[in-house]
């Protein structure tokens, strides 16, 4: 059975969740099993769509929830088939025990991540809680900060993923609402050049290939578990990165957009730089032009892959700054946030004698407003003037009540 | 398989099962079959046994139902007969003598130490039912 091309006008007005969902489309996923969750539910809706329009050649498999969902598509990624579903904030964590097997048995499923905070207090709005959630759990991570980028970095999870080489799934995060609800221009790719970017699908070790028959997701104890582990951290320490460089090179080839696993604007000179992930990384890039123009050299360095975590990138676009502020839109409980955590593991050991704050920032879907950064940059600059830091490693930005800050 | 490094394994917590092509392997006996390296037939899998069917040959009707309920291949059959049990791939469930149809049955539990020939000489007698 043949399916339909759909026409698409060179720029459309697409939200994240519709782009996400045109670019599953475009990839020619066989099957998408999914529970229905705010506000990632449009992209695999959009899925059933197309599906049930003869635009797409392929599975939905409806099930009793995310834990389900995400085994429905480890079973038919084992099958031999491509993946792909989408989830949210308590279904992504119901998600959690599957992640694991996931990525563990090695299938290059795709996961579109629409970031929202993880109850109680119940919220449906968007933080990073949910994407923080993810990060040991073996998956590569992708950063989406707009509508354009939600659509073209799910050819590139599908491409880096279902590398022989590397054979990991993949999360493409987009912020809650901030990006999966907001409507933009979307620079798209014809259906034939976008599918030509990640090619059919070539599955290994298939369970339907009952020529070469394979026992999947084994026990292995003590025996061999740590060897597989073993295995598992080095092909995303060592493999993963170069796959992805090479991804984003053959995609700037063929659209023109670029991207770097490391984004660094106004980085040439900076003196301080806020690093970030999602859709602040375009409000602070805003306000670090705002500072240039008072005399500020302000920078903005924005973690396009967040796992595997990109240590020599991050050390090399933040090795002549003088103050960083590692802003984190997740609880911390307990702890620094991720983000200023992995810089400061990442900064450690090298020359820098840069100045790092943390900042927590935006839960549930707090704005986080210009006059914020403007404030944080010059935080910054009379800790570089000071030539120590003056504030707490740790500080609230726009909570309601006294001011709260840590260490 | 014991010294294998972690550079050296198949990706994906995943057991390949016969060398090559696999096609009549329902046809091929077992001592006959090409398990890889890397197959649940050699590696490991029963370590953790601490009971193990015992086979006593005296009440068999060769029905094979426990050749078809065994969940790992590891009951011995040929040409329709049951001849004993794989010890090497046994993982000890205890299925078999679930399913073992005669009375007594033909397939006991024992511990893993049990000596097999004590065992037998001292199987169960038939038992009366109740009416
Ligand atoms: S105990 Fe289980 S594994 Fe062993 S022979 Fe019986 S059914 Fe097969
Ligand atoms: S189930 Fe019992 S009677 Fe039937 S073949 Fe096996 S051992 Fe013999």
């Amino acid at each position: 059975m043949a399916f339909d091309k759909m026409e698409l006008r060179d720029i459309e007005v697409w939200d994240g969740n519709f782009a996400a969902a045109q670019a599953l489309r475009q990839c020619q996923i066989d099957v998408v099993s999914a529970y229905p969750i705010t506000p990632s539910t449009p992209i695999v809706e959009g899925y059933a769509k197309f599906l049930a329009d003869n635009y797409i050649e392929g599975e939905f498999v409806m099930v009793e929830s995310e834990h389900a969902a995400m085994s429905g598509c480890i079973g038919a990624s084992a099958a031999g088939g491509r993946v792909a579903t989408a989830t949210s904030s308590q279904g992504f964590a119901l998600m959690v025990e599957t992640l694991y097997q996931a990525s563990g048995m090695r299938l290059p499923i795709v996961l579109n991540v629409v970031n929202r905070a993880l109850a109680a207090p119940l919220n449906v709005n968007g933080d990073h809680s949910d994407m923080y959630l993810g990060r040991d759990s073996g998956w590569i991570q992708l950063d989406a900060y707009s509508p354009q980028e939600a659509y073209d970095l799910n050819f590139i999870a599908f491409r880096v993923a279902e590398d022989h080489d590397v054979r990991l799934p993949c999360m493409v995060h987009q912020d809650g609402f901030m990006t999966s609800h907001t409507a933009q221009g979307v620079k798209t790719m014809d259906d034939d050049t976008a599918y030509s970017f990640v090619g059919d699908f070539k599955p290994m070790n298939d369970m339907l290939d009952f020529e070469h028959p394979v026992t999947h997701g084994v026990q292995t104890e003590e025996d061999w578990h740590f060897e597989h582990k073993a295995r598992q951290h080095n092909d995303l320490m060592t493999k993963v990165m170069p796959k992805i460089q090479t991804a984003f090179d053959d995609f700037e080839k063929l659209t023109g957009r670029k991207y770097n696993i490391v984004e660094k604007y106004d980085m040439e000179d900076a003196d301080i730089a806020v690093v970030c992930m999602g859709t602040s990384v375009e409000t602070a890039r805003e306000v670090a032009k705002e500072m240039r123009g008072k005399g500020v050299k302000a920078g903005v360095v924005g973690l396009r892959v967040i796992r595997p975590f990109p240590f020599f990138e991050v050390q090399e676009a933040l090795k002549d700054v003088k103050a960083i502020a590692a802003l984190d839109r997740s609880s911390p409980n307990g702890a620094p946030g991720m983000l200023f955590n992995e810089l400061a593991g990442a900064l450690y050991n090298t020359d820098t004698k840069a100045l790092l704050s943390g900042y927590v920032y935006g839960l549930g879907g707090r704005d986080l407003t210009k006059k914020h950064l403007t404030d944080l940059y010059s935080e910054l600059q009379a800790n570089v003037d000071a030539g120590k830091v003056l504030t707490p490693l740790q500080q609230f930005i726009g909570v309601r009540g006294p001011k709260l800050q840590f260490l | 398989m014991a010294n294998t490094g972690w550079d050296e394994f198949e990706i994906g917590a995943m057991l390949r099962t016969f060398e090559g092509e696999a096609g009549d392997i329902a046809g091929t006996l077992q001592e006959d079959r090409n398990y890889t390296e890397n197959s649940s037939f050699r590696a490991s899998v029963a370590d953790w046994r601490i009971e193990k069917p015992v086979f006593n040959k005296d009440f068999c009707i060769d029905c094979q139902f426990c050749w078809v309920y065994c969940p790992d291949i590891s009951i011995i059959s040929r040409d329709k007969k049951m001849i004993g049990i794989d010890m090497d791939h046994c993982k000890g469930c205890g299925i078999c003598v679930e399913v073992c149809p005669t009375n007594p049955k033909s397939l006991l539990m024992f511990p893993e130490k049990a000596d097999e020939e004590t065992e037998i000489a001292n199987w169960p007698a038939k038992e009366t039912k109740e009416k």
